[in-house]
């Protein structure tokens, strides 16, 4: 007895500390994923330089090196970088020992920064003079904000078809899944392009990025609409939805009350697989020319910068928006692998869903 | 036999969807080819209306819908404005040079991917497993673009591997076997980049489908009766585990398609994905359905496949 005891107090120590472990992973996750969330939500803050300057005289400038140590080998302790020089047009750089330009904090409005006839480029240059660094983090602006509307599009119009298919049931379901299967019966991409090929080319920079939401959130619908069906057709058959209903719920209060609140954990699944899926499909469309456009910044049309050989060799840091797209998918897929993977009794893989 | 018939009449359904949806698409596009051509001031209103006329887009919907049904079945697919032939022989072009990247990398991914996912799951738990999931979903994480543009650059930078195309320059006067090594040196980069995309997606895939049938009380009999370990993973596991891999195999062309378009337009190899995007560029929809269609019956092709094997691979499905 006191044996059996024993090892049910161990078994569900075993399985607190798992979820223990499990929790702390979810929130370091979390805690990755806002921090990059905030760098790129406050760019104009953190950026020395608006997306759009240019410094004509420095073009394809390397990054910064910042010194604590001068020539003398005195320690500052605010970082200064120097001047450089170009030796001819397309020459290499270097640095100006004779004009050591101090760090600010704090100036103009901007986290920091270095005084006028200096420059701070911590990721280097492009060909017009522009901060890498900074496009990096405007870019991001609408890389994730692409994917963050167009996700949120998708689930919305995927939650809306497919509570409708999997409550209403019939002609409307088999009507709502042929036509999700035409959605699925073309590559991604293809699909996605085929849209895009068939609305206007030239547009404005503004209309180019709604359209593009609007095309890549649309054409998503159907894998959270599948899944939201499934969930849907198992809760209409559940004790305590059938037994509402016997009380006489009507059909909005059922859905509302009893039914969408089981679907929230697919949908936020769903969430966490579509937005870094976004992101990378506005960073193909830009990268192709078929999404937003210059002079605004996406990693997608600055990487198009980077797609000439010769430019990349010599100028390695234009790289920056490819890599910088690393850690936010990183983020996103070890959020979804989380979510998947939450430890809880194995019977109760939908009332879960209510407890997030 | 009655399984398959109705799996075939299934995707020509979905295939006929599919050319209705596009051809409306297609119509309520504002602007068309001539538009384009328009811009161009010595392009008169009334020249623009002739050259619509003589290419019947004239015609109300329906009539033009049968035509281009009608040119389908005649292989031609329409008129490419753009390219002024018929879009039946540029697609003919193109298809093979997908075909060739999109199947090899296939081929070389589930090479990889089966023994990987496997010795992973018979290694549950321990720090190798821990290590390579890691690693898998960093690598899941590297978008393939830029895979592809490293990868490009190391190949111009040190010279090992040709920086694109197809053929080497001048490659056809070459004997067939050095036409051969040439075709397969430009295959490498697309090739790679297009394996390290999907190899995390089935490797993981194959692992949990394994590791599912490793908890089964058949694998812990094949156990008991002293079968030896590689003979009990591959010959009794793999097997069990291969109803979720083909339907994977399925949904994985999809994805697969979709990134080879990107690599094709990113290595210059001639498929299907150069040839879509000039076709937007060009606003030649004749071309881009065609290149729509073909598509597609790549991708229908594919899981009509994946079904008919998994109708051989499982029992189950049979008797139902």
């Amino acid at each position: 007895m006191s044996f059996v005891h024993h090892e049910a107090s161990h078994i569900m120590k075993a399985s607190n500390l798992m979820k223990a472990s499990h929790a702390m992973k979810l929130s370091l996750t979390l805690a990755f994923l806002a921090v990059l969330h905030a760098a790129i939500v406050f760019a104009a803050f953190l950026a020395p330089y608006d997306y759009a300057e240019q410094h004509r005289d420095y073009p394809f400038a390397p990054p910064a090196h910042l010194h604590f140590t001068d020539a003398a080998g005195r320690f500052h302790p605010r970082p200064f970088v120097y001047g450089v020089t170009q030796d001819l047009p397309g020459g290499d750089y270097h640095e100006d020992r004779a004009r050591p330009y101090p760090i600010d904090f704090f100036v103009r409005g901007r986290l920091f920064g270095v005084s006028a006839p200096g420059v701070l480029f911590l990721w280097g240059s492009d060909g017009f003079g522009r901060d890498v660094f900074s496009r990096v983090l405007y870019g991001g602006q609408i890389s994730l904000l692409t994917g963050l509307v167009a996700a949120f599009l998708s689930l919305s119009l995927g939650t809306l078809l497919g509570t409708l298919a999997g409550f209403h049931g019939g002609w409307v379901d088999r009507l709502l899944m042929r036509g999700a299967e035409l959605f699925l019966a073309l590559p991604w991409l293809y699909l996605l392009l085929a849209v895009r090929a068939f609305l206007p080319l030239h547009i404005s920079t503004t209309q180019a990025f709604f359209l593009l939401v609007a095309i890549i959130g649309t054409v998503g619908w159907v894998r959270p609409a599948r899944m939201v069906r499934g969930v849907v057709l198992s809760a209409r058959e559940r004790g305590f939805v059938l037994a509402a209903r016997g009380f006489g719920a009507s059909a909005g209060y059922l859905i509302r009350r009893h039914i969408l609140p089981l679907t929230w954990s697919v949908v936020l699944t769903q969430a966490t697989v579509l937005i870094p899926r976004y992101i990378l499909a506005e960073v193909t469309l830009s990268f192709l020319g078929l999404g937003v456009g210059e002079p605004v910044p996406s990693w997608g049309n600055m990487l198009a910068e980077a797609r000439q050989y010769h430019t990349l060799i010599a100028h390695t840091w234009m790289l920056a928006p490819g890599l910088a797209t690393i850690p936010l998918l990183l983020g996103y897929l070890t959020l979804a692998d989380k979510l998947l993977e939450r430890p809880g009794p194995p019977d109760s893989a939908h009332a879960g869903a209510v407890k997030i | 036999m009655k399984y398959a018939a109705r799996r075939l009449l299934h995707s020509l359904f979905l295939l006929a969807g599919v050319s209705i949806l596009s051809f409306l698409f297609a119509d309520l596009a504002p602007g068309d080819f001539f538009s384009e051509m328009r811009l161009d001031p010595g392009v008169t209103g009334g020249t623009v209306d002739a050259l619509r006329a003589r290419h019947g887009l004239d015609r109300p919907l329906p009539v033009r819908y049968a035509a281009w049904l009608g040119s389908m079945a005649r292989g031609e697919f329409g008129y490419s404005l753009a390219y002024n032939s018929q879009v039946g022989p540029l697609l003919r072009q193109r298809i093979p040079g997908t075909l060739l990247l999109t199947a090899s990398a296939t081929l070389l991914a589930w090479l990889m991917a089966i023994p990987l996912g496997i010795w992973n799951a018979a290694r549950r738990g321990t720090w190798s497993d821990s290590l390579i999931k890691v690693s898998l979903s960093v690598l899941l994480s590297i978008p393939e673009l830029l895979l592809a543009i490293i990868f490009l650059v190391i190949a111009v930078e040190t010279g090992w591997l040709p920086a694109g195309g197809m053929h080497a320059p001048g490659a056809e006067s070459l004997p067939a076997s050095d036409q051969f090594r040439d075709t397969l040196r430009h295959l490498v980069i697309p090739v790679a980049v297009l394996v390290l995309g999907m190899l995390p997606v089935l490797v993981r895939h194959v692992r949990s489908a394994v590791a599912d049938c490793l908890d089964s009380p058949f694998a812990l009999a094949a156990r008991a009766h002293g079968i030896p370990r590689r003979r009990r993973l591959f010959r009794h596991l793999l097997p069990a585990a291969l109803n979720p891999l083909i339907s994977l195999f399925g949904f994985s062309l999809g994805t697969l398609l979709s990134a080879s378009l990107l690599v094709e337009v990113l290595v210059g190899w001639p498929g299907l994905g150069p040839l879509f995007l000039e076709a937007i560029m060009a606003r030649d929809f004749a071309l881009v359905l065609g290149v729509v269609m073909s598509s597609t019956t790549l991708l229908i092709t594919g899981n009509l496949v994946a079904d008919l094997l998994l109708y051989r691979a499982d029992p189950r499905i049979r008797t139902s």
